[in-house]
């Protein structure tokens, strides 16, 4: 799989915040089909790494190269552009207004006189929802009155109604019961089989050795390595996160603790 | 994730409260409430004036009375959505009024000709054009320059006022041109009794079409739909508010002097027990409800609208999706100018003359018409039709209060008590409802 051209790469990228640092010549790949879980403990520079790529913030330096041709993405609309969708931790969705509203936020369905497609919107909605949570009924209302898993799965509704081919989750599972966590990884298993490439973030590294094919570990704001997770232990990654040695198993990033 | 599932579009299979149902036909059962409490304030006041406040005469009054803050609470709606405010807007409808003024007094007679037939409409068009660029200035400093809302238009405040004053060194402009003042309503900008009974009809053929219109697309998409009987119930409501302010509009006669200069001029002869020739809606009135309609339709049908909510129901996911934000909210400043100088020609024309304290304690009213209306200040919620009852409220409390002879000082301290409550129970309303 890693003869191929990746679908995503992100080469050397550094973006900093008033002299610190957050993301420091940072490289991390994706290919089609494949799940990468980012790790790192709480402002390791994972999430900043992820919204660069999302376009939500723009890198100081280094390339993005998607599908192998390089690719300037300074906004959120030129990351759609080229397939890449998001769920943000925070899900960000507008809570005042409803689930088709939400989804089809920024691109909305309009009739032939420019007006909003309501109608057209909803029916959609109830297609995409009733595959990812065929028990959701509140089309009507704002997503506010939604339970969390409710609201997830709007997010998530979002990001695969649009053909993304590359699918970036922030803690997807972080605010969700063991069902509805169970839900999500058939999900991104499902998504995975039809060639779409992942960038998984996450605390629970079981999670990660679940469904993630190869994990990068950062760690203040360098890749510390990458590994295949067959290649490396739970324990050794671990280590990677915390102290930042990385295990003979993976490839040292800049990151890495040298001894 | 090619396969179709089909959709489970049928909610209507499951076991539902009462509150269920009437989220599905889309019951708004704050708007009831607000026209509630309007109904007891007109009859309040009806009794307490000993029916002087339930007249056509009153009402029709009333109406235009409300026409300027009407318009204006549109565009505050939507300001105040974006989670934004803005306390210029009667400090705006003085300048843009005495510039107005201005050019229709002394700028236009000097290039057309005293009277020209274009004067108004080119009247008009400035003030909208000024009144959408002032807009537009503050709103960019408030976008770009991300300086907080209340500050810009706080300076915009003093600044509008100023400048209003400074545009003639203090001095009134008057008088309007001929064309010009029926904006302001009186007897030269009431319509007549055929033309608004037309009017009304127009009116109910397309709240029926609107309607009828809507339940096919409900229908189209196999989505629930409001029993036939809500919808006839609510289209003869809806036609039935329409005929009726007509019929009052109608109602309220012309004084008899003019009544007579108009047969006379038509050709007709003065009958010797008088004639009774009713004002008809009233020109400020119907650009109020056109503003209305027009504003409905932007927040609620087109893409902008949508941004407008979706950035105030949280700014960072509308950016997040790719919605140009500060793009967004400088818009909706441009639209509230906008808004402003249609405000100012229907208040100068009114006045029939510009002052520049045209508009003071507007910003107030407007704001207070909004947030009556059921427009959060949090951002996010927010309806035309709400402000624009809200406006109506307002002026309905104020002019009953001058009607049955409540002092000044006593009038704006009940304005402010209602204000507070309303804002408050309001609260309750929506803690309820989660």
């Amino acid at each position: 799989m890693d003869m191929t051209t990746p679908l995503v790469e992100m080469r050397e990228i550094s973006i900093a915040f008033g002299g610190i640092k957050a993301v420091d010549h940072a490289s991390v790949d994706l290919h089609a089909g494949e799940v990468v879980g980012l790790l790192g403990h709480n402002g390791a520079g994972k999430s900043t790494l992820i919204k660069i790529l999302s376009g939500a913030y723009h890198a100081d330096a280094g390339e993005i190269r998607i599908a192998g041709k390089p690719v300037s993405i300074s906004s959120p609309r030129d990351a759609k552009r080229h397939g890449i969708e998001t769920i943000y931790q925070t899900l960000a969705l507008a809570d005042n207004v409803d689930a088709a509203a939400n989804i089809f936020l920024g691109r909305e369905l309009l009739t032939s006189w420019g007006t909003l497609d309501d109608s057209a919107m909803e029916a959609e909605t109830r297609k995409v929802m009733g595959r990812l949570n065929p028990h959701f009924r509140r089309f009507k209302e704002p997503v506010k009155a939604l339970s969390g898993g409710q609201r997830q799965s709007v997010a998530i509704a979002r990001a695969i109604y649009f053909n993304a081919r590359v699918l970036i989750m922030d803690e997807p599972t972080a605010a969700l019961g063991p069902a509805e966590t169970k839900q999500v990884a058939d999900l991104i298993l499902e998504l995975k089989k039809q060639g779409i490439g992942i960038f998984l973030i996450s605390h629970d590294l079981h999670d990660v050795f679940d469904l993630a094919d190869r994990v990068s570990v950062m760690k203040n704001g360098k890749v510390v390595g990458t590994a295949h997770v067959r290649d490396v232990t739970q324990d050794e990654v671990l280590g990677m996160i915390i102290s930042g040695k990385c295990p003979p198993g993976a490839v040292a990033g800049p990151g890495a603790l040298r001894s | 994730m090619t396969e179709s599932v089909p959709a489970p579009a049928t909610p209507s299979q499951d076991a539902k409260s009462f509150a269920d149902h009437l989220r599905a036909i889309e019951f708004d059962a704050r708007m009831v409430g607000m026209i509630a409490a309007l109904a007891v304030i007109w009859l309040g006041f009806n009794w307490l004036s000993g029916g002087a406040f339930l007249t056509p005469r009153n009402l029709w009054n009333l109406s235009v009375q409300t026409a300027s803050v009407a318009v204006m609470a549109c565009g505050m709606v939507l300001v105040i959505v974006t989670r934004n405010i803005d306390l210029s807007v009667g400090s705006m409808l003085g300048f843009v009024g005495m510039v107005t003024g201005l050019v229709q007094a002394q700028l236009l007679p000097g290039l057309l000709g005293f009277e020209h037939p274009a004067t108004w409409l080119l009247s008009i068009a400035a003030a909208v054009a000024l009144g959408g660029l002032i807009g537009l200035f503050q709103g960019a400093l408030i976008a770009y320059l991300a300086i907080p809302s209340f500050i810009v238009t706080l300076g915009g405040l003093l600044v509008w006022r100023g400048g209003a004053w400074w545009v003639t060194q203090g001095q009134t402009i008057a008088p309007m041109d001929s064309r010009f003042r029926p904006l302001g309503g009186g007897i030269e900008g009431a319509i007549g009794t055929t033309a608004s009974w037309a009017i009304g009809l127009i009116i109910c053929a397309l709240i029926i079409a609107g309607i009828a219109f809507a339940r096919r697309r409900r229908k189209r998409y196999g989505f629930a739909l409001r029993p036939l009987w809500a919808e006839i119930v609510l289209a003869a409501l809806a036609c039935g508010t329409v005929l009726g302010a007509v019929m009052i509009a109608n109602a309220y006669a012309l004084p008899a002097g003019v009544a007579r200069r108009l047969t006379e001029a038509k050709g007709g002869t003065w009958p010797e027990g008088g004639l009774i020739i009713g004002h008809g809606l009233a020109v400020p009135v119907l650009l109020a409800l056109a503003v209305g309609v027009a504003m409905s339709f932007l927040a609620r049908r087109l893409r902008f609208g949508r941004y407008v909510f979706s950035i105030g129901g949280n700014p960072e996911a509308a950016q997040l999706s790719g919605v140009n934000t500060r793009k967004v909210l400088m818009l909706v400043y441009g639209l509230m100018g906008m808004l402003v100088g249609i405000a100012a020609c229907i208040s100068t024309a009114r006045l029939n003359a510009a002052t520049n304290s045209a508009g003071q304690l507007d910003e107030l009213y407007v704001i207070a018409a909004a947030v009556i209306g059921g427009t959060s200040l949090a951002g996010g919620i927010g309806t035309i039709a709400g402000a624009m009852l809200g406006a109506l409220v307002m002026q309905s409390l104020q002019s009953g209060m001058v009607l049955i002879g409540v002092d000044t000082p006593l009038q704006n301290i009940v304005v402010g008590i209602v204000l507070v409550l309303a804002v408050w129970l309001d609260g309750l309303y929506r803690k309820r409802l989660g």
